[in-house]
């Protein structure tokens, strides 16, 4: 009994990694480092979330993607999804593995304990190359600032450091 | 050394505790609610389009931060989040005067004339008000208030320097900037006590922990706002005008009405109806 559970939460994580936020789609949200715990208990499941920006309107999205997703394990009958309070989601939360599939998707991965400051440096997705400049804190979406490379002369975006 | 509340459970079976956290929730959720509708009336007026992607930003977080103080009000038992935002009575509402001031003359859809100065400096004395409380918040007896302010602080960080930039920016360039920056700091002054009011169970705040005392906050703003406007060669008006009518009483001027109806127009024609 206890090893099928076992793998039921397992089948759980495989689906989980295939849902993404719907405004970067090449990175899950195991990979932004949003999910905090996976609860199976029979057939019915819990997916514990953090929240990037309460602000954010994927949000509402991502939980019904999660719902889909894990609904399609065999022997799920009920997925239930809540964010959590704590753990604060930070950028440091996004795994190595998402930080190179930002760069893929042209967005810069946000620098790593990043102390608050008004301005931070940041290497090109495109070329690597750190002279780039800052032309917006505030992007198209909460939880990106837009740059400009004056190596290669891209415009690009980057995960704002929380 | 106060009592700490860790759940909302926990919270609930002390009346008296339930009675003042509510309070100072709903005054926590109608600030960022009030003046994130009226950053909302800037959308495609700012100067640039930058700022019109910044603005429009700092607002979207704004309004995220108000809903997560209605999500803990639901959870305290005050009923659904959408409805505590929207389907409350005007006179229900607790937010500070100052959130709810008009941008300017006219109206978005038709002949703004909205000034920029003021937007400029009444939404940075509301930011800078607004890390004081959050500061203290970090604090609080009630736990999921003290994770919440600590979640929100984050992302404010940049809404404060955002302010900064425009004030230095400003304050360096013409005569004209500098009068109008001045301009808009008086009239801010007017209202800005309505900002520190904890209202009528103000002292029971501070007593069961929940929050620092006005003068507290008062200080750690005047430490911030001072150096900056002065730093940037602005005038510091000094004291503060004493507080006619309070709007964490219910009490609001008649623009207040005409901006919350507009606010809940869409959720109150099918409040059942799915996002």
């Amino acid at each position: 009994m206890q090893e099928a559970l076992l793998s039921r939460e397992q089948q759980v994580w495989e689906k989980l990694q295939l849902v993404t936020d719907p405004e970067i789609t090449s990175v899950n949200l195991i990979e932004m480092g949003m999910v905090e715990k996976v609860i199976v208990e029979g057939n019915q499941v819990e997916v514990q979330l953090i929240p990037t920006y309460i602000g954010c309107p994927a949000l509402n999205m991502m939980e019904e993607d999660v719902i889909e997703a894990v609904s399609q394990v065999q022997g799920v009958d009920e997925v239930k999804v809540s964010f959590l309070r704590t753990p604060i989601w930070t950028s440091d939360r996004i795994t190595a593995e998402g930080r190179e599939k930002l760069k893929e998707f042209g967005i810069a991965p946000p620098p790593l304990a990043p102390k608050q400051e008004g301005i931070w440096e940041i290497e090109c997705p495109y070329c690597n190359s750190p002279k780039t400049v800052m032309n917006n804190i505030f992007g198209p979406t909460a939880c990106r600032s837009i740059f400009y490379c004056n190596s290669c002369k891209n415009p690009f975006e980057a995960i704002k450091p929380v | 050394m106060t009592k700490s509340y860790q759940t909302p459970e926990e919270a609930k079976q002390d009346q008296a505790y339930l009675e003042v956290l509510s309070e100072l929730i709903y005054q926590l959720a109608d600030d960022d609610l009030v003046i994130s509708h009226r950053g909302s009336e800037w959308l495609g007026l700012a100067p640039h389009i930058e700022e019109d992607v910044a603005f429009s930003s700092i607002t979207q977080d704004t309004m995220g931060h108000a809903a997560m103080y209605y999500q803990m009000l639901e959870e305290l038992g005050f009923g659904k989040a959408d409805d505590i935002a929207y389907l409350r009575k005007p006179e229900e509402y607790r937010n500070a005067l100052l959130t709810e001031r008009p941008n300017g003359k006219g109206h978005y859809k038709e002949d703004p004339d909205y000034d920029w100065g003021y937007a400029i400096i009444r939404n940075y004395a509301y930011e800078v008000f607004k890390k004081a409380r959050l500061d203290s918040l970090e604090k609080s007896s009630y736990v999921p208030l003290a994770q919440t302010a600590q979640k929100i602080k984050r992302e404010q960080f940049y809404h404060l320097y955002h302010w900064e930039v425009w004030i230095d920016q400003l304050a360096h360039s013409t005569e004209e900037a500098q009068k109008r920056l001045n301009a808009a700091i008086k009239k801010t002054w007017d209202d800005l006590e309505s900002l520190f009011d904890l209202g009528a169970k103000g002292e029971a705040m501070v007593q069961f922990g929940l929050v620092e005392a006005s003068d507290v906050l008062k200080q750690s703003f005047i430490n911030r706002f001072q150096a900056k406007i002065e730093g940037a060669g602005l005038e510091w008006p000094g004291v503060f005008v004493p507080l006619e009518v309070s709007g964490r009483e219910g009490k609001h001027t008649p623009e207040f009405f005409a901006a919350l109806n507009e606010l809940n127009e869409v959720y109150k024609l099918d409040p059942q109806a799915k996002w």
